[in-house]
């Protein structure tokens, strides 16, 4: 486990309180505002960043998300900018955990083992591939570990105890257990029965660190679902606060900044 | 070979989110192709609601110009007017045996969506097909044939609003509704096991056409011709022979030539990449990033390509070729006038590489040549681009 990503979720741990895990989706509206906006979600209380990858067709995400995609190819983001613009970041002092959120052809596109390579060099300390479920992720979650990454699964509701077992066996820094079927995107409600499924998942995991996420948007549901999990993920939300700032014609980083904050102290009940 | 791949291609790129219906569609599809009930009722939809055999009609006038012996295999004559039904039939009736009771699909040119609409009608099952929002513009006549068999079409926005998007769009409607839905895939793209279900279904094609072709002329052909988008018409012809000494060719939309950048040749163009669930061949930039596709045949204008062709284009045994979308509607018009016959644009690709690579077969040659669909949803759209006149 490298040490940025374990040290995050095990002060989080000793803290009592379940780490905030951040998406934001790399170049959206472009690289430049992604450069500011690090270190703003760093110093609201984000313990953790999943910096999506931008995809031309991103089958896991909801409109929110889809949208931001969009937006961020169109202003030129492509992986290795998106690297280059994390590499600066590290440059200037940002600490903050960083987790690459992908879809498998921009990273097979840029080669699996060029890819670690360079994420690693960039101070990226994880690797989540939306469409690599463990029959297909064995291999380049191997190649991500020889090069310092942690590798990080998705779990679903309808996934089964081996491959719960499965999924654990292969991610290092945390396992992401998507809180229920369909895509990602806000909604007001949690899903019933979240303990028991945080319950049956942690019983497959071990020690590794578990991240509940999907649809979660408010500092209520992020306290409820504090609770349970290791790790609490909030993207759309995010994604959409800085589209209604941009579209109003305000700075979206500080807006972004606010939510995040919020987010964070409602992990801390 | 791994079950899912054609040699390193296939398998299941999908979200965790996912897995879990793939794999009770794989343990519902070993099971079913088992199932004598199932087998007798899918032999009753094909043969008497949908019209199978469908005719290999030897083409006198064509042969004589062509200076060979040239068969079409009659698929526009299917109920529906296209391959398509095959499929949709097989899958509806599945999902029937699943105990679903929602079909939801994709569809581009509107064929695969007509084909479910009907499906869906006879079996009993209400279908929302997704249709990008330039494609629904694009295919009116189809929007209304499927509207009228009681589906609801759900144009979608997103992306480039073509075919794609509309997978996308259908792959992100079948991950919230699981249970009671099933997806029905209209090609041999996607990830397993939907590639090997449509090959399997639309076999039935080739199986027809061997049994045929040896009735006729008492052996096998010497070349199959099949045009090639996702690539299920083009599979299901070739499958039967694929251990034979028969030339197979899958012809790709050349759109306005391979050196413009306008076409939808993935096999011939493309390199190799995810997407949609499955690793293929597929047109993207150098950052992995999927392109616009153009194609004059809606059908063939799609960036990927089913995962067997990938296979079967790596070893050889299918030679993959690109017609353009002047050769095509050259091929339209043409067959229209020789043989009565007003082809599916599609469908046109293959009988336009026809009309090239007859050259190579001497009097007695044999060229048997898949038309998949037929033309009159084409008609409106051909005389558009031709000023008037079709």
């Amino acid at each position: 486990m490298s040490g940025r990503l374990g040290a995050a979720f095990g002060r989080a741990r000793a803290e009592g309180r379940a780490a905030l895990v951040a998406f934001v989706e790399a170049g959206d509206p472009s690289l430049a505002v992604t450069g500011r906006l690090l270190p703003a979600l760093q110093a609201a209380g984000a313990d953790v960043i999943e910096l999506g990858i931008p995809f031309s067709d991103p089958i896991a995400d909801g409109p929110v998300i889809q949208r931001a995609s969009q937006r961020a190819l169109g202003a030129g983001a492509t992986l290795a900018k998106v690297l280059d613009a994390a590499a600066a970041a590290r440059g200037e002092g940002l600490s903050v955990p960083l987790v690459a959120f992908s879809y498998a052809n921009p990273i097979l596109a840029f080669g699996v083992a060029a890819f670690a390579r360079r994420a690693a060099e960039a101070g990226i300390d994880g690797v989540l591939v939306t469409d690599l479920p463990p029959e297909e992720g064995e291999a380049a979650a191997a190649t991500f570990v020889s090069s310092g990454l942690d590798p990080v699964f998705l779990l679903a509701p309808s996934s089964t105890p081996a491959r719960i077992r499965r999924a654990a066996r292969l991610s290092s820094g945390f396992v992401y257990l998507v809180s229920r079927p369909g895509v990602t995107g806000a909604r007001n409600d949690l899903p019933e029965g979240l303990p028991d499924l945080v319950a049956r998942v942690r019983a497959g995991i071990g020690r590794t660190p578990l991240a509940v996420g999907f649809g979660i948007s408010s500092p209520e549901q992020v306290r409820a679902v504090s609770r349970e999990a290791d790790g609490v993920v909030v993207g759309s939300a995010i994604v959409r606060t800085m589209e209604e700032a941009v579209a109003a014609g305000r700075d979206p980083v500080p807006a972004a900044a606010r939510l995040v904050s919020s987010l964070a102290a409602a992990t801390r009940g | 070979m791994k079950a899912g791949r054609y040699g390193v291609y296939g398998g299941q790129y999908v979200p965790e989110t996912l897995m879990s219906a793939l794999i009770e569609l794989e343990e519902t599809y070993e099971r079913i192709r088992q199932d004598p009930e199932f087998s007798r009722r899918f032999s009753w939809y094909l043969h008497e609601y949908a019209g199978r055999e469908t005719p290999l009609t030897y083409c006198e006038n064509l042969s004589r110009d062509l200076g060979c012996r040239v068969y079409l295999k009659r698929e526009d004559l299917l109920h529906g007017g296209a391959h398509k039904l095959n499929n949709t039939l097989g899958q509806a009736l599945m999902a029937k045996f699943m105990g679903k009771r929602r079909l939801i699909a994709e569809t581009g040119a509107g064929q695969h969506g007509v084909a479910t609409a009907i499906a869906g009608a006879v079996l009993g099952l209400p279908v929302e097909v997704y249709m990008g929002e330039v494609d629904t513009r694009r295919q009116a006549l189809n929007v209304a044939r499927m509207e009228l068999l009681g589906a609801r079409i759900i144009p979608v926005a997103s992306g480039t609003r073509t075919l794609k998007d509309a997978i996308n769009a259908a792959m992100r409607d079948w991950v919230e509704n699981l249970r009671e839905t099933h997806y029905l895939l209209g090609s041999c793209v996607g990830p397993h096991p939907f590639p090997q279900i449509v090959r399997d279904f639309q076999s039935v094609i080739g199986r027809e056409v061997r049994r045929q072709i040896l009735e006729r002329e008492g052996r096998l052909p010497d070349t199959i011709v099949a045009c090639v988008g996702g690539g299920s018409n083009a599979i299901g012809i070739f499958h039967p022979f694929l251990d034979d000494d028969v030339r197979l060719v899958g012809v790709e939309a050349g759109g306005e030539g391979l050196a413009s950048g306008r076409h939808s040749a993935s096999l011939t163009a493309g390199s190799v990449g995810v997407f949609q669930g499955a690793l293929s061949y597929l047109l993207q930039d150098g950052d992995g990033q999927v392109l616009e596709t153009h194609s004059v045949a809606a059908g063939l204008d799609h960036p990927s390509v089913g995962p067997e062709h990938a296979m079967l284009k790596d070893t050889g045994r299918v030679r993959y070729e690109a017609v353009t979308d002047a050769e095509a509607l050259h091929a339209f018009r043409y067959l229209s006038r020789t043989e009565g016959i007003i082809p599916a644009l599609e469908s046109a690709h293959a009988v336009a590489y026809a009309l090239r690579a007859a050259d190579d077969l001497d009097k007695d040659g044999i060229i048997v040549v898949n038309l998949s669909g037929r033309g009159d949803k084409d008609v409106a759209d051909v005389a558009n681009l031709c000023g008037g006149a079709a």
